[in-house]
């Protein structure tokens, strides 16, 4: 079946990945600005790794006939030297500009630190100005249900429109309060933390369909870029028919990325 | 919510037929891996590793697991996490251990 992974970090995958990814049937992914596994000594060093979401991978994509689109920020992990945060700022808007980049992403929180949450604002602050959409990681672990919570309160601090926002990383302490608010909900697939296949399938049948993605957030951790098929494969042995597959990882990121004109995949059914 | 949640479509012997073998493995594992722990010598200096505040929420957790409620999945979750609502100072480091430290089963 097609799909969208609409949460990956290939920066940190082989190319085998995107072949084995296009063999599985991915159309197109969206690859967030994240932490790379150390802490970037310069904001330099975020300039060229923004090349690389807005240049390489595009082309290493396409390499498979996968569409690749990005977003761009500092993420949460490397935001807790505030002066450092804001030179990195600085440098988004050009990259917002690029024609691959969907919007301000992932942004959050980690340890849910005041310097983490003062980032944080400076960049839903500059989204909202640009009228871009906002893709949100939320905290691993221990600080996730608290981080959701101060991640909503801040998004409705700056009156965000919740229905351009996903909230991401979401699992069964957290999925109700963030659909509820009215925001998109990501289920990351990972083997040890998050939620595994069979969860993500039991979260759609306690919630249901509406405003929720499914994603892999393959990175250079304990990861899987085919965590998406593979969950696919758990919703239909237990009978959910294809169009429920088709709904969760085609038309949802579809309308909810679509309010980009950037993304501009078609159904391909 | 706008739709209604819909069920498992199989019923509830397709479901214990599919995933009992998985979860009767990953019970044992649980059992094991309280056994290593109670096999393997303290660490010199440190607190006992009974009071190791991840093996703490964990016994917590399994109680929840057999006190007859629903919603287990999300209470164990709630369990591990922080329960407090305002940002810290400064952020200690990056990790997190995956259950709030301060965690107190008889408060």
């Amino acid at each position: 079946m097609h799909y969208i992974d609409p949460h990956i970090h290939m920066v940190s995958r082989t190319t085998d990945d995107y072949a084995r990814m296009a063999q599985a049937g991915c159309i197109a992914i969206t690859e967030p600005a994240f932490w790379a596994g150390f802490d970037r000594s310069s904001a330099q060093g975020f300039h060229d790794y923004f090349r690389v979401l807005t240049e390489t991978e595009p082309a290493r994509a396409a390499q498979y006939g996968i569409r690749h689109f990005a977003w761009i920020c500092i993420n949460p992990k490397e935001a807790e030297d505030p002066g450092f945060a804001r030179e990195v700022i600085a440098l988004i808007p050009d990259f917002l500009d690029k024609p691959n980049v969907l919007g301000v992403g992932e942004i959050g929180l980690n340890k849910n630190s005041k310097n983490e949450l003062e980032i944080l604002e400076a960049q839903i602050a500059l989204a909202k100005a640009r009228d871009q959409l906002i893709l949100v990681h939320t905290p691993h672990l221990e600080d996730k249900l608290k981080g959701t919570r101060l991640i909503m309160d801040a998004l409705a601090n700056h009156d965000v429109d919740p229905g351009r926002v996903l909230i991401d990383h979401v699992e069964e302490h957290t999925v109700g309060a963030v659909l509820d608010a009215g925001y998109w909900a990501g289920m990351t697939l990972y083997p040890d933390s998050k939620c595994t296949p069979e969860r993500a399938t039991d979260i759609i049948e306690t919630y249901g369909r509406e405003r929720i993605w499914i994603n892999s957030a393959g990175d250079w951790g304990p990861s899987d870029p085919l965590a998406v098929p593979k969950c696919h494969v758990e919703m239909l042995r237990r009978g959910h028919p294809r169009e429920t597959v088709k709904r969760i990882s085609i038309d949802n990121p579809r309308t909810f990325l679509g309010q980009c004109a950037k993304f501009d995949v078609e159904d391909p059914s | 919510m706008a739709e209604t949640p819909f069920t498992v479509p199989r019923p509830r012997s397709w479901v214990v037929d599919t995933y009992f073998m998985a979860h009767r493995a990953k019970l044992l594992d649980v059992a094991a891996f309280l056994d290593r722990v109670d096999r393997a010598p303290p660490d010199d200096g440190a607190a006992a590793r009974t009071d190791d505040p991840r093996l703490v929420s964990l016994r917590a957790a399994i109680a929840l697991l057999v006190d007859g409620e629903g919603d287990r999945a999300r209470r164990i979750l709630e369990l591990f996490s922080d329960p407090s609502t305002d940002p810290i100072d400064r952020a200690p480091g990056k990790g997190a251990i995956g259950v709030w430290p301060d965690y107190d089963p008889d408060a």
